[in-house]
């Protein structure tokens, strides 16, 4: 297939499909960086993950609107407010959630999924309720759409740049939390050992909740995020959810270095067949792999080595 | 649940439990409800068939499977497989430019028959098929996880992945599988229609008695010493293995049963809806079957059944009464059930109403027992 | 867009008393034909025991209004609303008000046929307006079938099905396809298609007539593709575009996908406001454009038989009509005003046939004529599909179409088309 073309432009073509798999990247990682925290973290299977980040790119529309209502002059600038949003208020609700429904379900991991599953249904029928069965259209501001013309054949979509560097950004600042503060060593002390953290002192309840919330308020950043590159409407949510989990066991639970690692081998692997078969064998190969992986190596990539 | 020494197949209260349910079935709902509606409880009916092969897995093994929509899908597709080949007769399909195959291939270039489609020409070979095909799937599936002891969380979440793996299969080779609108328009089985009223009154009962084999089979083995390991490794996993057992091959063994249950499920499921569809198959009706299995109460093959029927009523009711915001009763629904009824009906019914019965009876009877036997929580 | 888009939707659920306004409208739009009840004794029109008393007859509405589809749908059962407040607004059919049960097929196949069977056998309805997908229209195309119901089916679909149950309000696939790619191939001097759709029948059907067309042109076809129902990446498949530089990207890509692809085509640096690569779509409707964002799309062709902003006096009272009914923030689409036609058709069949006996409304279909309809005027053809003409749009900012190009005469629907297959 390559027969016809030159050497410079089969150079772009591979520059700018390994730039589509760096996108891919960094779509997974946001997606899956928040569930990697509770479920990982927590074990809390999160069904209505997705629903708390379609929560995070309502908020997007609804801060659009305002700033393009009553503050016009600063709209090109409304989408760091509008994701500062999504976070507090997707966390919000979390902790919310948490208090209500999660922390009763700790031993019982499995209902989790249930509940939370209970939870998504609601979730999506609130979104309908409120914003209408359609999509909404979120207007992004113009600077962050289009492309940046590298050399004549290679162009960069400026949304993907800005999907990049959010994800690094995230990755980093979960980074330096998880690791570099009290809250980090108190929630890794209560993965691995729940009694003996709250037999030293450590207010577990506190810790699960603010867990739980910035899990959740990652996920609403993502969502926000993603209204630059997909639509917003009450189900789309759901479009995310096998991707999501796979990302995060196939990395390992536990571990986020690994979930890293996984939405790096899956988006490569994925936007290389996709560059070579049609899009659905594709997926369906894409997700064999992986599966077939996990079959061999069920503790995926990294695993937090724990004594039982 | 705690093994006495040698029961019998039932005692007097599971008898009285089955002999109820069997009065509902074929008594009380076909008395009650007129073709249509009794059609559409035939169709709960056919969940009822993976809840109960849930109860076992998840409830007595605690293997939880976000897949079983995949097994319910395939015996489905095989029965579906069949009764398309005999819709499709030269005849029938006189205007397409192949006359003979399934519409969708007519309409997808595909001028003859694939071969694995061909032993669907043949009943007894499509029964077999409709048990074995999701066995032997459910047989790989369960050998490369439970042989390295992979468990809980990260098998529900497997079995989710390959119900999208197989959604997303179906609907792409629709050629050969009727791509997402699924196998429809299904007439005859062995010219027999089954579209009539009166056909469907006798697949309503040829599923009550196929659901009540199942229910029998899932009852002897839940009193089996199977059983038991099965609640034993549940708890303890490890421990079960010290003690010299397989416990892979245990596990395996309830998966393939559970596998085979939903099929049986699926296939009645086609004969009664007359399709057979890819929304099926996916991550949304597997994990609802889950809830329905939750409702009724993890633990008990009866409770499965009422659940079943209990949230499909709820759905329909609420979707018919309230089309806009039914979701809301459903997902309410679900998280009552586990936040305030972990044990679904079955705890209820043993909780409440069973102390009160049996306080009254015992009134009457002048025995001042009032401690009911109380299952054990889990 | 920002302008269209910028009023909160909440204002959507509000308006619905609007019968007055309606009325008047409609009084002066459709010639009245003030027929009464008495003249129609309801054991003469209906003898095979439909839900249909002295004063009112029953229809059902079968879509979905939760789940996937609802997206897409919503419009539709706002349109069937609308067109059946008009109708008993004028006195409603053969001298009865027109009453609808509505059903939820909550983007479920199954639950469509349980539906379906539910207002044929329980309900009685004298007809059903619904389905949108054609999986839902198989799934319960058995069942009307066998009860022997009616179904206005909306949606531009693949053909290969003539029902005698079904009445097709929508296009099917050649009446789409042949006369835009004609035009493309014409005005844009395009040579070269690159084919893409989600995965399932309508686009690959679609698709291949298409190709088929395109081959019998003598152009060419330099690629075609497919991806999952719901698929948010399409990054690779910008790319391959891109290598292979077709002069016409033909894209049937639908839901959620819709708006992820055309944002990302948008980021990647194709500019459909240029000369070339020419975007043709079949599937976004007004409807879509308000998930995607005019400025996401704009420059792009679409080829549909409506646009909300054709110019005829029905169109502008349908409009007008709507929005009082549903909001001024409402689009309008395709496929919403082939759902308009329905509950029309009908009552004209009716009222042709002097009775709501299935088998005789079904006599009276074919050739019954609406110049009333918002799209001009259309005409029920013998095999249960419409004449309409085919127009094609060039997206705008604001979110709306500029129609740039309609066949001259209506085109003939032909759901088995010869040399396509």
């Amino acid at each position: 297939m390559f027969a016809d073309y030159s050497m410079g432009e089969l150079t772009a073509i591979f520059a700018m499909q390994g730039f589509a798999g760096l996108i891919l990247f960094s779509v997974f990682v946001l997606m899956a960086l928040g569930l990697a925290i509770i479920f990982g973290q927590m074990g809390v299977i999160n069904m209505a993950h997705g629903e708390f980040m379609i929560l995070g790119a309502y908020v997007t529309y609804l801060v659009s609107n305002v700033f393009s209502d009553y503050l016009p002059f600063l709209f090109s600038i409304y989408f760091f407010v509008a994701m500062a949003l999504a976070f507090v208020v997707t966390g919000a609700l979390g902790m919310f959630v948490e208090w209500a429904m999660i922390r009763h379900l700790y031993k019982r991991p499995l209902d989790t999924l249930l509940a939370t599953w209970g939870l998504s249904l609601i979730l999506q029928q609130i979104y309908r309720s409120v914003f209408g069965a359609r999509e909404v259209g979120v207007t992004i501001p113009e600077w962050m759409m289009g492309s940046l013309p590298l050399t004549d054949m290679i162009e960069v979509p400026i949304n993907g740049m800005f999907v990049m560097v959010l994800a690094v950004g995230i990755s980093i600042a979960i980074y330096v939390l998880m690791f570099r503060s009290t809250w980090g060593k108190q929630v890794r002390a209560i993965n691995q050992n729940r009694i003996m953290a709250g037999a030293v002192g450590i207010n577990t309840e506190w810790t699960d909740r603010l867990t739980f919330g910035i899990g959740c308020g990652v996920a609403g950043v993502a969502g926000s995020a993603f209204t630059m590159i997909g639509s917003t409407g009450p189900t789309a949510g759901q479009l995310y959810i096998v991707d999501t989990f796979l990302v995060v066991v196939f990395g390992g639970a536990g571990s986020l270095l690994g979930t890293i690692a996984s939405a790096f081998s899956i988006s490569q692997a994925q936007s290389i067949l996709e560059f070579f078969l049609s899009g659905s064998m594709a997926k369906v190969l894409t997700l064999l792999t992986v599966v077939g992986i996990l079959m061999l190596r069920p503790q995926g990539l990294f695993a937090l080595k724990l004594r039982k | 649940m705690t093994p006495t020494k040698k029961t019998a197949f039932l005692t007097p209260k599971e008898m009285i439990g089955f002999a109820i349910l069997a009065a509902l079935i074929f008594v009380v709902l076909p008395l009650a409800l007129d073709t249509f509606r009794l059609n559409l409880f035939g169709k709960y009916l056919t969940y009822a068939f993976v809840a109960v092969g849930l109860v076992l897995c998840w409830g007595a093994g605690g293997i939880l499977s976000l897949g079983q929509g995949v097994f319910f899908g395939l015996g489905g597709y095989c029965m579906a497989m069949f009764l398309k080949l005999e819709a499709s007769t030269p005849e029938n399909t006189a205007i397409q430019s192949t006359p003979g195959i399934p519409d969708f291939m007519d309409w997808n270039q595909i001028t003859a028959l694939p071969w694995w489609w061909e032993p669907f020409h043949s009943f007894g070979l499509t029964l077999i098929a409709i048990i074995a095909v999701p066995v032997v799937f459910a047989f790989i599936i369960a050998f490369a996880m439970f042989r390295r002891r992979v468990g809980g969380v990260y098998f529900a979440i497997i079995t989710q992945a390959i119900a999208a793996i197989l959604t997303i299969l179906i609907i792409g080779q629709q050629g050969f599988t009727g791509g997402v609108n699924g196998i429809t328009d299904l007439r005859t089985l062995h010219g027999w229609d089954i579209r009539t009223d009166e056909a469907k009154n006798i697949l309503y009962f040829v599923n009550g008695i196929l659901l009540f084999a199942v229910l029998f089979a899932a009852h002897y083995v839940r009193k089996s010493k199977l059983g038991r390991l099965l609640i034993a490794m549940r708890d303890q996993e490890d421990r079960v293995r010290f003690s010299g057992y397989d416990v892979a091959s245990f596990k395996i063994f309830v998966f393939c049963l559970g596998a085979a249950f939903s099929a049986i499920g699926g296939a009645m499921f086609t004969l009664q809806v007359g399709f057979m569809s890819p929304t099926l198959v996916g991550i949304v009706p597997s994990i609802e079957m889950v809830i329905f299995c939750a409702v009724g109460g993890r633990l008990s093959i009866i409770g499965a059944v009422y659940g079943t029927l209990l949230v499909n009523f709820a759905k329909t009711t609420f979707s018919e009464s309230f089309p806009e915001v039914w979701l809301l009763g459903l997902g309410a629904l679900f998280i009552a059930v586990v936040m305030a009824f972990p044990r679904g009906l079955a705890g209820i019914w043993a909780d409440w109403v069973e102390p009160r019965l049996s306080s009254l009876f015992s009134r009457k009877t002048g025995d001042d027992s009032t401690a009911a036997p109380k299952t054990p929580a889990e | 867009m920002t302008k269209s888009n910028g009023n909160s939707p909440k204002s959507t659920v509000s308006r619905r008393a609007v019968l007055a306004g309606g009325a008047a409208l409609s009084a002066s739009l459709f010639l009245p034909k003030n027929l009464r009840a008495q003249d129609y004794p309801t054991a003469a029109v209906n003898t095979t025991g439909l839900a249909v008393t002295d004063d009112t007859v029953t229809v059902g509405i079968l879509h979905s209004v939760t789940g996937t589809m609802a997206i897409s749908e919503t419009g539709s059962v706002q349109a069937e609303k609308l067109a059946i407040e008009q109708i008993n607004a004028q006195g409603g059919v053969l001298g009865r008000k027109i009453e609808f049960i509505q059903e939820d097929g909550a983007s479920d196949w199954p639950t469509f046929a349980e539906k379906a069977k539910k207002l044929l056998v329980n309900d009685k309805v004298a007809s059903v307006m619904g389905c949108w997908t054609s999986a839902s229209r198989k799934a319960v195309l058995p069942v009307f079938e066998q009860y022997n119901g009616m179904l206005y089916y909306p949606t531009f679909y693949e053909g290969l099905e003539q029902s005698p149950n079904v009445i097709y309000t929508g296009q099917e696939a050649t009446q789409q396809i042949i006369a835009g790619i004609d035009w493309v191939t014409k005005e844009k001097g395009a040579k070269s298609f690159y084919l893409l759709g989600s995965d399932y029948i309508w686009p690959r059907t679609s698709n291949k007539i298409a190709r088929k067309h395109i081959e019998k042109l003598g152009l060419k076809v330099v690629g075609e593709e497919y991806y999952p129902l719901g698929h948010t990446q399409f990054n690779s498949v910008i790319n391959k575009i891109k290598l292979k530089k077709p002069d016409v990207i033909y894209a049937i890509v639908v839901g959620g996908s819709n708006v992820a692809f055309y944002k990302q085509l948008k980021a990647a640096g194709i500019d459909m406001t240029k000369e070339k690569p020419v975007l043709l779509t079949i599937s976004v409707t007004e409807d879509e454009i308000r998930g995607i964002g005019g400025e996401n799309i704009e420059g792009a062709y679409a080829c549909m038989k409506y646009f909300q902003s054709l110019e005829n006096p029905n169109n502008a009272d349908f409009v007008a009509a709507f929005k009082e009914m549903w909001g001024d923030d409402m689009v309008i689409g395709d496929v919403t005003q082939a759902a308009y036609l329905g509950p029309w058709l009908w009552k004209a069949a009716v009222e042709k046939a002097g009775s709501f006996d299935v088998d005789k409304v079904r006599e009276a279909s074919p050739d019954i004529e609406l110049p009333t309809a918002p799209e001009g005027y259309v005409k029920v053809h013998p095999n249960h599909h419409l004449w309409s003409k085919t127009r094609v749009g060039k997206a705008m900012a604001d979110g709306q179409y500029e129609v740039v190009f309609e066949t001259a005469d209506l085109v003939e629907p032909d759901p088995f088309p010869e040399g396509y297959q």
